[in-house]
């Protein structure tokens, strides 16, 4: 009997509070899953964006961030597909956008631009890291007494090698080469699988919210931002804990180190990389947040002179329901006080890592507005829609649609750049990788 | 070199874009008249003659087996108070599956209201099903093609192939779309299709005991619902979003949302 | 080996082709842009038969009038002629094999659902009799005095 209610508790209902006028059926349909969505693939497109910016256009200073932002990168990518498997009410049909894609519809491409993504990232690491592969083939071939770990690698890298030892200077060449190229490639395709998530909520015309052609380039600029970011605030964590591990000998919290043998960087070293790379990101940082400030500015401007319609809900939920949310979180703790930390002279890595994290925030509570925003009014726009994200999950679906869906999707990147640091070493300092 | 990578991307992109090549062809509506020519569903509601009983509501979730306790449902009857101030004041508890038998309009987390008699202008019911839209934007969104439009125009969802992303459900700028409780995927109305096919009439349509709704073929010039719908002033809901509905309205206002 | 760059576009093509072989296993055969075209008619076409084989419950006055013609017309001839009986009686299934007896809803929230009065200018709800459930002999089924065939107290 229990079962049967519970069955009957329609997908939405039990995080969605109306208020006076909603049509029976709308709920807040898309929650905490596709806030973390867009969030998720702008990190992605953002890391991307960060290590060609040195691969590219050869911001030297860039040099030791960008190795790391592309593996990070690499590793964010399977988790960008997360919060949409979580989000499917038929996870295993997911498939179906490849088997049978609609392409006048916006999500249809996801898998399509996804895997030649997820093709030019793994492609490039391959370029990037086919030296270092080669090398530890030989290395672990000729190893006498391989380590558990080893000899789970050496087959890794035989595969991964695809074949090609050739580590002659042409070779290395065509690889610097091949590096380039698919870094430049690299870019329209992060903004175009960026873009086009922003697309699907500027093209919906039933919400008003959402409707606009500008949707696609915030959504991007602020991808750039919050994948800047969150390269600086790991990156500093990570060289916190390297920095820390280094000290004292703690090589588990190393998974290259664990995996290669001891190649631990020098404390010192490790110091001074870590503050000329965190001021130098922190720069483009600032670039990217004053193009995306302006467009959402702009976006919200224009919605309140033309005041159409729909703009009386709008108004009700920028202005008064959703205003912390979007004034004082958004705007204010998420924009307003990170430009000040990054403006004001005398920049320490510290600040710049503050202000990173406060941007990244800035960033979901974005994609939050805009996503729990667009669904908070009816859409006969005499009622509202609230939103509760349930933290404490009674069933399977307000655990992916909940706390718990959302904390798996934050912590997952670290658990496979962990693994993946082990095959691609993140933090190497050979010169001669590219 | 560059030349080499841009071929093998040229490949990756050749080789996504061939997944659907056969998907290309695009029909024109000219085409598309001319290949079924004699059917096309349309559906009239009358509101002056809906009284809110709720009978079609229960019997569209009998027939469709939409269960009866889940708050979504295919169709719903709204309620519209406006008051001699200009206040419009709507209500729809679950649908009006129980019909309305009160005065007090539900306002959800706002608790009921009582409009007292005499400061109600008029007040009337309408009743709210799937649309069909001539172009709707649901079909257009589905990123699998798991909801289509049939030659006589009717707008379908394959249980079998809907991944549940819920796109349609947003694209929908009528929320005549929801996840069903059971089945786990997107669900809506769909004009009976098992039973206008045979010769029937809606469930909705049978159930309703004032003939308040009525579905008819739009091409048939002695069908009642187009000769209403050629006669008479009708209209359609929301059609500033380019959907061209065909649910026509006699007695619709401009409260009605 | 000098042209080991080509390596990775090789997985590539590989990986596609092996997802377009399992395409041509995966999707069925009739799944394609169908009458409407690719916009509005991409689907499986089977799945249109699926929908018109969906079972009917709801079967209508005709098929009642078949066994009872005497009850429809003795309801014809009153107020409650234009109610259909399924919407008292309950949907008739395959009735009288399954379910071989309907359960009829006799309850007063049947009855409300038109006649409890409300005030509704300008819809056809206002010309229908009706009365204040919660001071109209409560807690009495109207069956008790009304017939439901033929209400009007008169005619009793």
């Amino acid at each position: 009997m229990v079962e049967q209610v519970a069955q009957m508790i329609v997908h939405g209902e039990a995080w969605t509070v109306k208020d006076l006028f909603v049509l029976p059926n709308e709920y807040v349909y898309w929650s905490i899953q596709i806030v973390m969505y867009p969030y998720m693939t702008g990190l992605v497109a953002g890391a991307f964006v960060l290590s060609s910016l040195y691969h590219v256009f050869n911001v030297e200073k860039l040099k030791e961030i960008a190795r790391y932002a592309l593996v990070f990168s690499f590793a964010l990518l399977p988790v960008a597909m997360m919060p949409l498997m979580l989000h499917l009410m038929q996870p295993l049909r997911g498939i179906h956008v490849l088997m049978t894609p609609h392409f006048t519809s916006a999500i249809s491409a996801f898998g399509i631009v996804f895997m030649t993504y997820a093709f030019i990232v793994a492609a490039e690491i391959w370029f990037v890291y086919r030296k270092f592969i080669v090398e530890s083939v030989h290395r672990l071939n000729n190893k006498q007494d391989r380590s558990g770990l080893e000899s789970l690698l050496l087959p890794i890298y035989k595969i991964i090698s695809l074949g090609a030892m050739d580590l002659s200077k042409e070779a290395l060449d065509s690889d610097h080469k091949a590096v380039k190229f698919l870094a430049g490639l690299g870019i329209p395709v992060a903004c175009f699988l960026h873009g086009y998530a922003g697309f699907i909520f500027g093209s919906v015309k039933a919400n008003a919210l959402w409707m606009t052609p500008l949707m696609p380039v915030i959504f991007i600029c602020s991808a750039v931002v919050s994948g800047i970011a969150l390269c600086i605030v790991s990156y500093y964590i990570f060289m916190e804990m390297r920095k820390w591990a280094a000290k004292r000998g703690k090589n588990w919290l190393l998974p290259d180190a664990l995996a290669q043998g001891g190649t631990a960087i020098p404390v010192e070293q490790l110091r001074s990389i870590q503050e000329h790379e965190v001021k130098m990101t922190s720069k483009y940082l600032l670039i990217f947040m004053t193009a995306a400030l302006t467009l959402e500015i702009l976006d919200m401007i224009f919605r309140g002179y033309t005041a159409v319609k729909s703009w009386d809900a709008l108004r009700m939920v920028i202005y008064e329901h959703d205003f912390m949310k979007i004034f004082v979180y958004q705007y204010g703790l998420g924009n307003f006080l990170p430009f000040l930390l990054l403006l004001v002279p005398g920049l320490t890595t510290r600040r710049a890592v503050i202000a990173s994290i406060l941007v990244l925030f800035g960033v979901f509570m974005m994609r939050w507005n805009v996503v729990i925003g667009g669904q908070a009014f009816s859409l006969t726009f005499a009622g509202f829609m609230e939103y509760h994200l349930p933290i404490i999950p009674h069933d399977i679906e307000t655990f992916k649609e909940g706390l718990g869906g959302m904390l798996s999707v934050i912590f997952a990147p670290f658990i496979i750049f962990y693994f993946l640091n082990m095959i691609f070493p993140a933090f190497m300092s050979d010169d001669e990788v590219h | 070199m560059k030349r080499r990578d841009f071929l093998k991307n040229t490949a990756v992109f050749v080789a996504g874009a061939s997944v659907s090549v056969s998907a290309l062809d695009f029909i024109t509506p000219k085409e598309l008249f001319a290949a079924n020519p004699q059917l096309k569903w349309g559906f009239l509601v009358d509101t002056h003659k809906c009284v809110g009983c709720g009978f079609c509501v229960k019997a569209c979730k009998t027939e469709n087996d939409i269960p009866y306790e889940a708050n979504v449902t295919r169709t719903w009857v709204e309620r519209y108070v406006i008051k001699k101030d200009g206040d419009v004041v709507m209500d729809c508890p679950k649908g009006a599956r129980d019909g309305y038998t009160t005065k007090l309009l539900d306002q959800n987390h706002s608790g009921m209201l009582l409009v007292p008699e005499d400061e109600i202008a008029q007040a009337f019911f309408v009743p709210k099903l799937c649309n069909h839209c001539t172009t709707p934007a649901c079909v257009q969104v589905c990123p699998v093609g798991a909801t289509y439009q049939t030659a006589d125009g009717v707008v379908l969802v394959d249980r079998s192939w809907c991944i549940g992303c819920g796109y349609c459900i947003m694209g929908c700028p009528y929320g005549v779309r929801f996840f069903h409780p059971v089945e786990h995927v997107a669900d809506k109305c769909t004009f009976c299709y098992h039973r206008i096919s045979k010769g029937g009439d809606t469930a909705c349509a049978q159930a309703c005991p004032f003939d308040a709704r009525q579905i008819g073929n739009l091409k048939d010039p002695n069908d009642p619902v187009a000769q209403t719908v050629l006669s008479q002033r009708v209209g359609v809901l929301r059609d500033e979003y380019g959907t061209k509905p065909n649910v026509y309205y006699i007695g619709l206002n401009k409260e009605v949302r | 080996m000098k042209n080991h760059v080509w390596r990775p576009l090789f997985v590539v093509i590989a990986i596609a082709i092996g997802i377009l072989l399992f395409r041509a296993f995966y999707v069925p055969s009739d799944f394609g842009s169908q009458e409407q075209g690719y916009t509005f008619g991409y689907h499986r076409l089977s799945n249109e038969q699926e929908w018109k084989d969906y079972p009917e419950k709801y079967k209508g006055n005709d098929y009642c009038n078949e066994c009872h013609d005497d009850k429809i017309e003795e309801l014809e001839s009153a107020h409650h002629g234009t109610i259909p009986c399924e919407n008292c009686h309950g949907a008739a299934f395959d009735h009288p094999d399954d379910p071989e007896k309907l359960t009829i809803d006799r309850s007063r929230e049947l009855c409300i659902r038109c006649h409890a009065k409300l005030t509704m200018p300008s819809s056809d709800r206002n010309d229908i009799p009706g009365i204040d459930p919660a001071k109209h002999n409560q807690g009495e089924e109207c069956s008790e005095c009304h017939n439901p065939h033929n209400p009007s107290l008169e005619d009793m």
